[in-house]
């Protein structure tokens, strides 16, 4: 059985950060057979943090990101073209060049993709941008360079911060808008989100909360003027760029029979996906930012991480249990976490947030600019979130992986006095934000019918 | 024998060249041990890495309840460095002495030091010329670290004997030995760091309105209020860099060349595969870190450690050596493997304490190392165990005599 697991035909679709480590780890597990890596991108695997952060700054080059391999996963790798259907009974992944690659055991990587602006009129005005892949930060950083007289940045999620900060440091005039009541307040909560705001309004950014953008302008030529928003007022701009948050690539399985939609491929905790009526496939494999899947820290609600390091834990997790039979196969339950840097200061997070219904500040304070906060959920911690602190971080993971009490002992050196004073997490519903979650806790959407049973005879 | 005397029985001298049993002693009696005079030590890795991260712990002794001995109440004493403040203080103080050392703003200083330090290594092995027989202490893996970190500082070379005398007392005070009322020891130490303080503080007045290239410049000439030291900061902050510069390091290169020499095999690859170097330096700080222990810490509360209550005020001791010894951690720690995988060693501590001058130690060993491997002729021990240094906490030969062709 488990030499039968090392052998054969493994076709991975996805050839970013989740489906290179997954590569990797196959032939790690001893996995001889064939493996073909199908990626719609034209360029082999490459790192996304650094696009809206040493790119954009123009540090790095938008062609010096490339991930190193740990090791060649010895795989045949399909660059430049798309999945376009998958069919479960023949065990074929359609190509959208016509081909069909069979296989034994299938893993589905294929992410996320920038949300489009709406009206795709307006979203194709040169100078409308999105920042997603390494061709988007390029041409994006090129426009940069010209020295544009104003930046319009719809979203004040982390992408939209993170570029907004970029463009601030290279002395460039940012305009930033948010439907919700501050930047970040959909990851981090209200607290936070008033820090980030004051943060944003500190280093010059025009910042305007609240407010939707409802029409970008052009000049009649296809060129990028200005928008307008729904408060009446306009913004004039060379440049927008459009972070409302991810679409998942799930398109393609459409068809396939798999619990697949706009929330992303469901699955197991090992990574297997599930197929529609909920019965759970055993060549099927899923991770990175594509899946959902039950964490157990989360009451086993299925969520979906747009996180760089759960793409990694995620990958292994899958490639592990590919390779080896039943008994052997190991959960993903790894502790989320992510990290943004922007406007000079360092954001590290354990846990989620948003899974929370209070906070306290255990140790800095926000007015050191400085803090450790921790996220309580019907007492016991759930996450922390760092700023400037991150080597306290590791604490607290523990903290979370143990279910402690919330809120922690205000027994820190650094305590300030707010140490013991918990407050409302202040967690909005994502739908009032303009960018979408990176962490999306979801349930089942029970409007959606994917079947319909009729009653024969 | 019982768990409660190993303390006194690792600081034993007769300990000193190899204390590894006794870690491990320490680690099969659950990893927490408490010693007859109150204090607890603590040697499996998850526990000490636990401990590292927690806010809880503090590395000011004003949070000991047993009254620090040594200095008395209301006695006059030189103003404590970073290493021994916790957050805010100690993260002021170190950011402050970070500017012209680390990144950000002085991000590329260390690598920057490459080339003088491979130069003043050459120069010291092309002493070793017409000789058979070198200390690899005295010749070498002492006089490279202090030579960079006088230039680093801005503190003339000459003036070694000086500060050498006061580093060596100021190492004295903050050792422990079980057993031993430490008063006199503590005190001689306090007075040379108070001694070395001023001394650098008058160099740095020197060069007030007149920097050169060195940190004691940059420390008293810093334009910004908001990062500029008092003269008894900047006397505690030089003072600490100075015998951090010179104490440990020497430990590292020291150990370094006795494990490869006791490692002939390992030591013949890293000839073929010099890339090798940087991890073969990295298991170095595992297999022999040159800091044994921390040994000022203590709980603010108390604290839980795999199932034994630490009472807050209780002195804490990381045996940091011992976890990087845990075979929890690591596959068949007892091997010396410069090739090993998933290294994640506490030879610079960890936590935001972790060494300041990681970087600067790293650079210095791996370039010694590769230097005198690629420069000494089979090289031999003439003495194995060679003479250890007294310190229990910075463990290392005092000498390590070397025969070559």
């Amino acid at each position: 059985m488990s030499d039968d697991l090392r052998e054969g035909r493994i076709v991975i679709v996805g050839a970013s950060l989740a489906g290179l480590r997954a590569a990797e780890t196959l032939r790690e597990e001893g996995f001889t057979g064939s493996l073909t890596v199908v990626g719609d991108e034209p360029h082999p695997p490459y790192d996304r943090p650094p696009l809206t952060k040493q790119v954009l700054l123009g540090k790095a080059a938008a062609t010096a990101v490339g991930l190193p391999m740990r090791r060649d996963p010895e795989a045949e790798w399909r660059l430049g073209v798309r999945a376009s259907g998958l069919d479960t009974v023949e065990k074929q992944v359609l190509l959208a060049d016509g081909e069909s690659l069979p296989y034994d055991r299938l893993l589905i990587a294929t992410g996320t993709r920038a949300r489009p602006w709406p009206d795709a009129e307006q979203g194709a005005l040169d100078g409308v941008f999105t920042v997603r892949t390494v061709d988007d930060a390029g041409r994006l950083a090129e426009r940069l360079d010209a020295g544009p007289s104003r930046v319009l940045v719809i979203g004040g999620g982390f992408t939209g911060s993170e570029i907004a900060s970029a463009c601030r440091e290279r002395g460039i005039e940012v305009t930033l808008t948010e439907r919700g009541a501050a930047p970040l307040v959909g990851a981090l909560g209200g607290v936070l989100s008033i820090f980030a705001d004051r943060l944003q309004r500190h280093h010059g950014v025009d910042l305007r909360c609240g407010v939707t953008v409802t029409a970008l302008r052009g000049d009649g030529h296809g060129r990028f003027t200005g928008a307008e928003l729904s408060d009446g007022s306009q913004v004039e701009a060379d440049i927008a760029v459009v972070a409302l948050g991810a679409v998942r690539n799930t398109e393609w399985l459409a068809d396939s029979g798999l619990a697949a939609g706009p929330r992303g491929v469901a699955c197991d905790a090992g990574c297997r996906a599930f197929d529609m009526y909920g019965i759970v496939t055993d060549d099927v494999f899923v991770a990175g930012d594509v899946s959902r899947f039950p964490h157990p820290l989360y009451e086993y609600q299925m969520m979906s991480l747009e996180h760089w390091g759960n793409a990694v834990e995620q990958a292994k997790v899958a490639a592990h249990n590919m390779a080896n039979p039943g008994p052997r196969r190991r959960p993903h339950l790894s502790v989320p976490t992510f990290w943004s840097s922007q406007f000079g200061l360092n954001i590290k997070s354990v846990g989620v947030p948003t899974f929370s219904d209070h906070l306290v500040i255990a140790q800095g304070s926000l007015e050191q600019g400085r803090l450790v906060a921790v996220y309580g959920y019907r007492g016991r911690i759930t996450a922390a979130v760092t700023i400037n602190m991150a080597k306290w971080l590791e604490y607290y993971r523990h903290l979370i992986e143990t279910a402690a009490p919330f809120p922690p002992a205000p027994e820190a050196a650094d305590r300030s006095a707010a140490a013991s004073f918990p407050i409302h997490s202040d967690v909005p519903d994502p739908a009032v934000l303009s960018h979408g979650p990176t962490v999306t806790l979801t349930g089942h959407l029970p409007d959606r019918r994917l079947t319909r049973v009729w009653p024969t005879g | 024998m019982t768990t409660e005397t190993l303390l006194e029985r690792i600081t034993d001298y007769a300990s000193r060249p190899n204390p590894f049993p006794l870690y491990a002693e320490l680690r099969e009696a659950g990893g927490v041990a408490r010693q007859t005079d109150g204090s607890y030590l603590v040697g499996t890795y998850d526990e000490i890495n636990a401990l590292l991260h927690n806010p809880r712990i503090s590395s000011d002794r004003r949070n000991l309840t047993v009254p620090y001995s040594g200095v008395a109440e209301g006695e006059e004493q030189l103003p404590a460095s970073f290493i021994r403040f916790d957050d805010p203080e100690h993260h002021r103080l170190r950011s402050i002495a970070t500017r012209p050392f680390g990144p950000p703003h002085s991000a590329g200083r260390v690598a920057g030091m490459r080339d003088e330090i491979a130069e003043i290594t050459e120069e010291l092995i092309d002493a070793f010329r017409d000789r058979k027989r070198v200390d690899i202490v005295d010749d070498f893996a002492y006089p490279l670290p202090v030579t960079v970190i006088c230039r680093l500082l801005g503190v003339p070379r000459e003036d070694e004997p000086t500060f050498r005398q006061w580093s060596e007392t100021i190492i004295e005070g903050v050792d422990i030995r079980a057993g031993e009322d430490p008063t006199e020891r503590v005190r001689a130490g306090e007075q040379a760091r108070t001694a070395m303080g001023r001394y650098l503080l008058d160099l740095a007045e020197q060069r007030r309105g007149n920097p050169g290239d060195d940190m004691l410049s940059a420390f008293v000439n810093e334009k910004d209020p908001a990062a500029r030291l008092t003269s008894e900061e900047l006397m505690g902050t030089a003072a600490t860099l100075l015998v951090a510069g010179h104490e440990t390091t020497v430990n590292l290169i020291t150990n370094g060349m006795l494990t490869l020499l006791r490692h002939p095999d390992q030591l013949e690859r890293l000839r073929r595969e010099p890339d090798l170097m940087p991890r073969a330096v990295e298991e170095l700080l595992r297999y022999e870190p040159p800091v044994q222990m921390l040994v000022q810490r203590t709980p603010l509360a108390d604290v839980e450690v795999a199932g034994t209550t630490i009472p807050r005020g209780a002195p804490l001791v990381l045996v940091l050596a011992s976890g990087n010894r845990d075979p929890q951690r690591f596959r068949d720690p007892d091997r010396f493997d410069p090739a090993r995988e998933d290294n994640e060693h506490f030879g610079f501590g960890g936590g935001v304490h972790i060494c300041y001058g990681a970087a600067l130690a790293r650079l210095e060993a791996q370039i010694a190392l590769a230097a005198l491997l690629r420069r000494l002729g089979s090289p031999r021990l003439v003495e194995d165990p060679p003479p250890y240094r007294s310190s229990a906490v910075l463990r290392g030969p005092r000498h390590l005599p070397v025969e070559f062709s």
